[in-house]
């Protein structure tokens, strides 16, 4: 198995089902959402707050997301 | 945000809800959920994606996959402890800050959950925007006679103990409000309706263990912040023995199930006629004399 496989399968374990994201909106502002893979985060850029994936979990807290500047 | 007094405190009840998830002391939720499941049975029609708003377990989407008919479930839980096991169709969030996007459910369902929002009636208007026209909304709450002898113990024994009293349970809907709060949010056919739970506990503290363990001791903002003198708990439980005991000496813990469901208007529902569109008199149709009542319209 090569390396780009290996993280690809590891991937699938936590990623984030495409027809989760497809219906998840800022709880603040019910604004579309940017997916940060890299970082794991759901993108309000209205609402200026990146909201973090857990364990492939989206956790759609104001309190717990990271404002953006 | 909304502009509602925050009542409760979020976090620590995020917290409580969180710990009791993991040993959870779930016969009510458990009650909660087959009743649902009898309700629904009732609705003779499809529903292919179903949302759980709030509830505090996996019971409703447990109650949903058993019933067979929605394609999809997605469960909006308020702790990541509430998911149900190995559920990727599903995320952690505020009850009363809905994350989903317009009309893409079915049906939203919500048990034990709505009794600790802040601002019950946005909440409901946020339910309906989620919710596809004629989507079903059915959810149950503790109503106000929830706990009514612990809110009455602890009132005594603190006024007494301390000479003052401090909020020690949430204050909970009136069932008469909630059909109201329904058509306002703009549910059509709302429905209401009370279960009133009474658990026996052979002392006050199988009470307070449960309550622990069901995350629901006081979530209160407004609640004293240092801790409970043992004296006062000890009053306490000392009055509610004395005052709601049965003759077997169990004490009585009375849980008001308030159940709730809405419509989203659609053309196909019941609907009343237009005023002034009657083509039959009302006494023609009672088989009477019409009186005047003496007074004309604009008197």
């Amino acid at each position: 198995m090569t390396e780009t496989e290996t993280r690809a399968a590891g991937d699938a374990t936590t990623a984030i089902d495409p027809k989760l994201l497809e219906i998840l909106v800022c709880p603040l502002t019910k604004g579309r959402l940017d997916y940060d893979r890299e970082k794991q985060e759901l993108i309000s850029r209205q609402a200026k707050l990146a909201y973090p994936i857990r364990d492939g979990i989206p956790i759609m807290l104001p309190e717990e997301a990271r404002p953006l500047d | 945000m909304t502009g509602a007094p925050a009542l409760f405190d979020r976090e620590l009840l995020r917290r409580r809800l969180e710990r009791a998830a993991r040993d959870p002391a779930d016969f009510l939720l458990s009650r909660v959920a087959e009743d649902f499941a009898e309700r629904l049975g009732a609705v003779l029609r499809p529903f292919e994606t179903a949302l759980d708003l709030g509830t505090p377990g996996p019971q409703a989407v447990a109650a949903l996959a058993a019933d067979g008919r929605p394609q999809r479930i997605v469960q909006a839980a308020p702790v990541a402890a509430a998911l149900a096991p190995g559920r990727r169709d599903g995320f952690v969030a505020d009850p009363s800050l809905i994350a989903t996007a317009s009309e893409r459910f079915d049906l939203v369902v919500s048990l034990l959950a709505l009794q600790s929002v802040d601002d019950l009636p946005g909440t409901l208007v946020q339910t309906r925007r989620v919710l596809k026209p004629d989507g079903l909304f059915m959810a149950c709450l503790f109503g106000g006679a929830t706990l009514t002898e612990l809110r009455q113990a602890f009132m005594q024994a603190e006024s007494e103990m301390e000479g003052g009293v401090s909020p020690r349970v949430a204050p909970f809907a009136d069932v008469r409000d909630l059909g109201g709060l329904l058509q306002r949010a703009g549910f059509a056919l709302p429905v209401t309706d009370v279960d009133t739970v009474v658990v026996r506990y052979a002392s006050p503290f199988g009470l307070f263990r449960d309550l622990r363990a069901m995350g629901a001791t006081n979530p209160l903002a407004a609640r004293r912040r240092d801790p409970l003198r043992r004296a006062t708990l000890l009053r306490a439980a000392e009055i509610y023995a004395e005052r709601f005991s049965d003759p077997d000496g169990r004490v009585r813990a009375t849980f008001e199930l308030v159940w709730m469901s809405g419509w989203v208007p659609h053309e196909s529902q019941q609907k009343p006629l237009r005023p002034g569109s009657a083509a039959m008199r009302l006494a023609d149709a009672l088989r009477t004399e019409e009186k005047s009542a003496g007074e004309k319209p604009g008197d």
